[in-house]
């Protein structure tokens, strides 16, 4: 099968049971996603699937050939990578690549005025990146250390930039 | 997980074959096959066949693409002015990534949580019927306290479907005895003594649309009690729709969430309402007439208090926004 990571084509003989994930991990060396709870509860494997923050880890690469996969290795010194450094948004980093790449996807959405849970009704008008909106928006991803106080401006900052 | 075989659905029969299993965002059947509690032997890949577009229908309704994501749904002009509590059923739910990967066919078709459903290594008659059910003694805490039976008393755990069955959305399938228009009231049956089926689907029938009727009531809303605030299944939530003149109560659409082994509509509760004074007191007497047949365990009767005072709650703020056309 072909899958499209960062650009790169890549042509794989893989089982039809891998996951994306295990696709990037453990056949194209890209270790960046992490396999965290592996049933999509824990946000540590997000990667950008045609420009959009999902799961990784349920997603079967069969399923996704025609996609552009984009990991944390396919951005180079982003705002919001930046962000993190500045403000300390991190602590062991387990869960950072997909901390950025689901970042890196909330911003685009909040770009688009798509409104969450904490926007209410009507997202005209609202500051949709208020610390409730972005924590709001960013509760797919867990962090066992708890640096969200510091992701929260790491994160407004960038979409700044 | 158990080995499949993968294709991409070119036409609607596809997924007739013996062992075929429909795969749409993935988000819990994935899951399920990586726990050995779904083993498909046939992975019948809908996203290139199922339209993945809103559209309006003649009269004023909207009809929504199988396949359109939670997200796009959730963010759709249309559906956040005509049908409030539909977005915000949506964005209640699950995570940016799930909302991203779900599809509106595939949300309504998700399994329960329940622990022991989840546990191939369990007894569980949903997932292996006739071996019993640990919930009943053991952890029930988020299970129903409606339409549940011996069987079974799992919850169904989905949100939207809750705002669907409030708007009396209809579900159309396509399958081998061609298509059908389901009420999304009836597409999920309660458990009886067969809880492995948690629908009215029969193999091979695939949902390809639902269509929301011309609105009449878009004073909406959907309010969702879990453990954490964010990120978290419902352990009791409530859709409603509520019209009010003269201070009293018109129209009303009241649907229950997380409370039963399907989204409830609380239809006591709404004909005790229609003709009402639009007070708290009506409310509470609607909502308690509701849960008259409510049957709780052992660590489960909170939710009758939750309810209760939820669904008062919702109506209240409904009321006060007006309760207009």
């Amino acid at each position: 099968m072909r899958l499209t990571v960062n650009g790169i084509e890549h042509d794989l003989d893989l089982d039809p049971r891998t996951t994306v994930l295990d696709a990037l991990r453990e056949h194209l060396d890209l270790t960046g996603a992490k396999k965290g709870c592996d049933h999509g509860q824990c946000g540590a494997c997000t990667v950008l699937l045609d420009g959009r923050r999902v799961n990784s880890c349920l997603l079967l690469a069969v399923a996704h050939q025609d996609a552009e996969i984009r990991t944390v290795e396919g951005f180079e010194d982003h705002p919001v990578q930046r962000g993190f450094l500045e403000h300390d948004g991190f602590q062991c980093g387990y869960c950072t690549p997909g901390q950025i790449c689901s970042a890196v996807g909330m911003l685009d959405e909040v770009e688009r005025g798509w409104p969450s849970a904490a926007t209410g009704g009507d997202p005209e008008g609202e500051d949709l990146l208020s610390d409730a909106e972005i924590r709001e928006r960013m509760s797919g991803n867990l962090c066992r250390c708890g640096a969200y106080p510091n992701m929260v401006p790491a994160i407004r900052e960038a979409a700044g930039r | 997980m158990k080995t499949f075989t993968y294709r991409s659905a070119t036409g609607f029969a596809d997924g007739l074959e013996p062992g075929a299993v429909f795969l749409a965002g993935g988000t819990n059947l994935v899951d399920l096959m990586k726990l050995g509690v779904a083993a498909p032997d046939v992975l019948v890949d809908v996203n290139r066949l199922v339209a993945d577009e809103i559209s309006e229908l003649p009269g004023g309704g909207l009809r929504i693409g199988a396949g359109v994501r939670n997200s796009d749904l959730a963010a759709d002009p249309r559906v956040r002015t005509r049908y409030p509590v539909l977005s915000q059923a949506l964005l209640a739910g699950a995570s940016g990534q799930l909302r991203n990967m779900a599809t509106t066919g595939g949300n309504l078709l998700q399994r329960t949580r329940c622990r022991y459903f989840m546990d191939a290594t369990k007894p569980c008659n949903k997932h292996a019927p006739g071996t019993g059910c640990p919930a009943r003694d053991g952890d029930h805490r988020n299970l129903a306290i409606l339409g549940g039976s011996d069987a079974c008393i799992a919850t169904h755990p989905s949100d939207m479907a809750v705002a669907l069955v409030a708007l009396d959305a209809v579900v159309n399938t396509s399958g081998p005895a061609g298509e059908r228009r389901i009420p999304a009231e009836e597409l999920h049956r309660l458990p009886g003594d067969a809880p492995e089926r948690d629908t009215v689907l029969e193999h091979g029938e695939l949902i390809t649309s639902v269509d929301l009727p011309a609105v009449e009531v878009t004073n909406s809303a959907y309010r969702k009690a879990r453990d954490r605030a964010s990120y978290a299944f419902a352990v009791g939530s409530v859709a409603a729709a509520l019209t009010v003149a003269g201070g009293t109560v018109g129209d009303v659409r009241l649907a229950w969430g997380a409370v039963a082994p399907k989204p409830w509509r609380a239809r006591i509760a709404e004909e005790r309402l229609r003709g009402a004074p639009a007070t708290r007191e009506s409310f509470l007497a609607a909502a308690d007439a509701e849960l008259a047949g409510a049957r709780a365990l052992r660590d489960n009767a909170y939710k009758i208090a939750l309810m209760r005072n939820l669904t008062a709650s919702v109506l209240e703020r409904l009321a006060a926004a007006g309760g207009t056309r």
